[in-house]
């Protein structure tokens, strides 16, 4: 070693890092390190509520975009002569789901009464118009999926757009956009979407989803704001900036990855409610319209014969019940997993 | 504070006539006339008709003498019922609507507040298991799926309620529990997270500390205090009870505003469409307002002309 600091000479060789597991024992890292992705999986993992629901959804996914090519009924089929049949299953012999009703007091065949063969048999029972209910809760189910996957997306885009904007330029913008924001949120949601979907009647799912996505970004969008005026002060933001690097390019490399918690936990919460939405326009009859079904629409139509057939309004509730329930409890899962300091 | 009560106040303004501005233009861009059997009529009894409602004239006069009429309280005539004044249609159905809503609200916030308080109290319990799902599931279902189910199973199968109509207290219970389904829902939800961390503060451990009563320190230390962030809900909750009134009115044969709204929209009816959406935003507007000066008062330590702006 030469005392000359010019003297020293460095190789490639000499920058090779640490072996890791060298050193004292106490200092060493027993567990694998695991980035932030892995880390929110785990814990959302153990919370053993969120899990179920998110495999629930995963299956309701799977059976509504897949399931008729394993089940090949259309839901648009009518059968006059099959209508208002009960749920008949092959092989099961339990009240409600082989066929029977009970009409005046007695159990009654209702397959034999329509003169139907013993090879017909429809698994939830048919409609009113003889129609295959569980081809149509499956059809309805991926039309209410799409509305408000597509109008949670155009939401996303519009609220996290508007938010860091607004949040990043600060001053009279910000000042701007803030009273643009006050004011769309003190008209009811409702409103709004009646009045956008009585606009753009008869058009369907277009104009059901421009209304929910209308109105739903404001929170989204304040919470952006909120986050990215304590991002855009922080150093790593400050360097890129003094690096040179453009807006745009430091909104979508360094704040986006950063909001990524706030805007996948607020969207876990507005697909339930723009599923809401759909299936409450639907239902009061200015949303989807035949022969298209949602779950609003089939809610609707199986209400009018609820007396004597409840089972074509409960099934397509219980779908919609349990798609709002998981997509809520998930939520509330992934709040807990990517937020592990709040204690709830 | 009069300076931002002011600031408000404008703003409250402003709102209602960009409301009141969209829905007019939103409406015009709509087919449809105030005319019933457009084939059989006269030229001369249409352009009859037609000046009755105004139609007449060039869409600016229109909209000019429609923004005026609301200075006035005048919101038109409805297309539906001749001769109907809109604001006269909603002032005849804002009884039943009001009513409602209240004891909506009431049982709603009153039973959510039981419901969280147990929650929090009884945390990570069987209790707080219940309160949780009862909790979820007040938001999961549907407010018209519960308004369906009541009716038959309360009242048609069992007898115990009214089916439907509107004569009398007893037929406002199930059209209320309905209803008060997600405000419960949401006021349990919120009240058990903000106790939670109420009853971990040091002012909750002195109060055990002290030896007070697990009654008095629940009702007198933690209740009270997570009550003031309550204040805020109640704009929100107000905005879901305009949604759900909606269905559930009409599913209850409630003669109100949102049964009316529901009709209106079905039939095109659009004078009584555009007045109800600029008495439903100045409903929500007026409560907004309300909520954030009450909370000022209540909480001292909230500055209202602070806002960071």
């Amino acid at each position: 070693m030469a005392d000359n600091p010019k003297d020293i000479q460095l190789t490639s060789a000499d920058f090779a890092p640490l072996d890791k597991q060298a050193g004292p024992d106490n200092e060493r890292i027993a567990a694998p390190s695991l980035t932030f992705g892995q880390d929110v999986w785990r814990r959302l993992k153990s919370n053993k509520t969120a899990f179920t629901s998110f495999i629930i959804l995963v299956l309701m996914f799977l059976i509504a975009f897949g399931g008729q090519a394993i089940y090949h009924h259309d839901p648009n089929a009518q059968e006059p002569k099959y209508a208002n049949l009960p749920p008949k299953i092959p092989g099961v012999n339990i009240h409600g789901l082989n066929g029977h009703l009970t009409q005046s007091g007695q159990d009654v065949d209702a397959y034999k009464q329509a003169g139907a063969g013993s090879n017909v048999h429809y698994i939830l029972g048919t409609d009113y118009l003889g129609r295959d209910l569980l081809a149509r809760i499956m059809y309805g189910t991926r039309i209410s999926l799409e509305i408000a996957l597509i109008a949670t997306l155009i939401d996303l885009t519009i609220g996290v757009g508007f938010g860091i904007i607004s949040g990043w330029k600060g001053g009279r913008v910000d000042l701007f956009m803030q009273r643009v924001i006050e004011v769309l949120s003190s008209i009811p949601q409702l409103v709004v979407m009646v009045l956008m979907a009585t606009a753009f009647t008869k058009t369907g799912m277009a104009s059901i989803i421009a209304a929910i996505a209308i109105t739903g970004w404001t929170t989204m969008a304040r919470l952006t704001r909120a986050q990215t005026l304590q991002l855009k002060n922080q150093d790593f933001i400050l360097a890129a900036r003094t690096l040179g690097e453009s807006a745009p390019k430091i909104a979508w490399k360094h704040l986006l990855p950063n909001l990524s918690s706030v805007i996948i936990i607020q969207t876990m919460f507005t697909i339930p409610s723009a599923i809401f939405f759909e299936a409450f326009l639907s239902y009061i009859g200015i949303g989807i319209s035949s022969p298209q079904a949602s779950l609003g629409t089939l809610i609707s139509d199986g209400q009018k014969n609820f007396q004597f057939l409840p089972y074509q309004m409960w099934y397509p509730a219980i779908v919609l019940i349990i798609l709002m329930l998981a997509f809520n409890l998930l939520g509330d899962g992934m709040r807990d997993a990517f937020d592990p300091k709040s204690k709830r | 504070m009069r300076k931002y009560l002011l600031k408000r106040i404008f703003y409250l303004f402003l709102t209602l006539f960009i409301v009141a501005t969209a829905t007019f233009f939103l409406m015009k861009l709509m087919p449809g006339t105030p005319l019933q059997n457009e084939a059989k009529l006269t030229p001369s009894e249409k352009a009859a008709i037609l000046a009755q409602y105004g139609l007449d004239k060039p869409v600016w006069l229109q909209y000019f003498i429609y923004i005026g009429g609301i200075f006035k309280g005048s919101l038109g005539l409805s297309f539906q019922f001749s001769d109907q004044a809109v604001s006269y249609l909603i002032g005849s159905r804002m009884g039943p609507s009001m009513q409602l809503g209240g004891q909506a609200l009431v049982v709603g916030i009153i039973f959510g507040i039981i419901l969280g308080a147990i929650g929090a109290i009884r945390k990570d319990t069987w209790a707080d298991r219940l309160a949780t799902i009862l909790s979820i599931l007040g938001i999961a279902v549907p407010s018209f799926v519960l308004a369906i189910l009541l009716q038959y199973y309360l009242g048609l199968k069992t007898g115990w309620f009214p089916v439907a109509g509107w004569s009398g207290f007893a037929y406002t219970l199930l059209p209320t529990l309905a209803l008060a389904a997600s405000p419960l829902a949401e006021t349990a939800r919120f009240i058990r997270t903000d106790m939670v961390d109420v009853l971990s503060s040091d002012y909750i451990e002195l109060a055990k500390a002290k030896g007070l009563s697990k009654f008095g320190i629940v009702y007198h230390h933690a209740l009270r205090n997570s009550l003031i962030p309550m204040v805020t809900l109640i704009g929100p909750l107000a905005a879901a009870l305009m949604t759900g009134s909606m269905v559930v009115e009409n599913i209850f044969s409630v003669p109100g505003i949102g049964e009316q709204f529901v009709k209106s929209i079905l039939v095109n009816d659009y004078p009584t469409i555009m007045g109800v959406t600029i008495f439903y935003s100045a409903l929500l507007c007026l409560l907004l307002l309300l909520t954030d000066i009450v909370y000022g008062i209540i909480d001292p330590r909230i500055r209202l002309s602070g806002n960071g702006d």
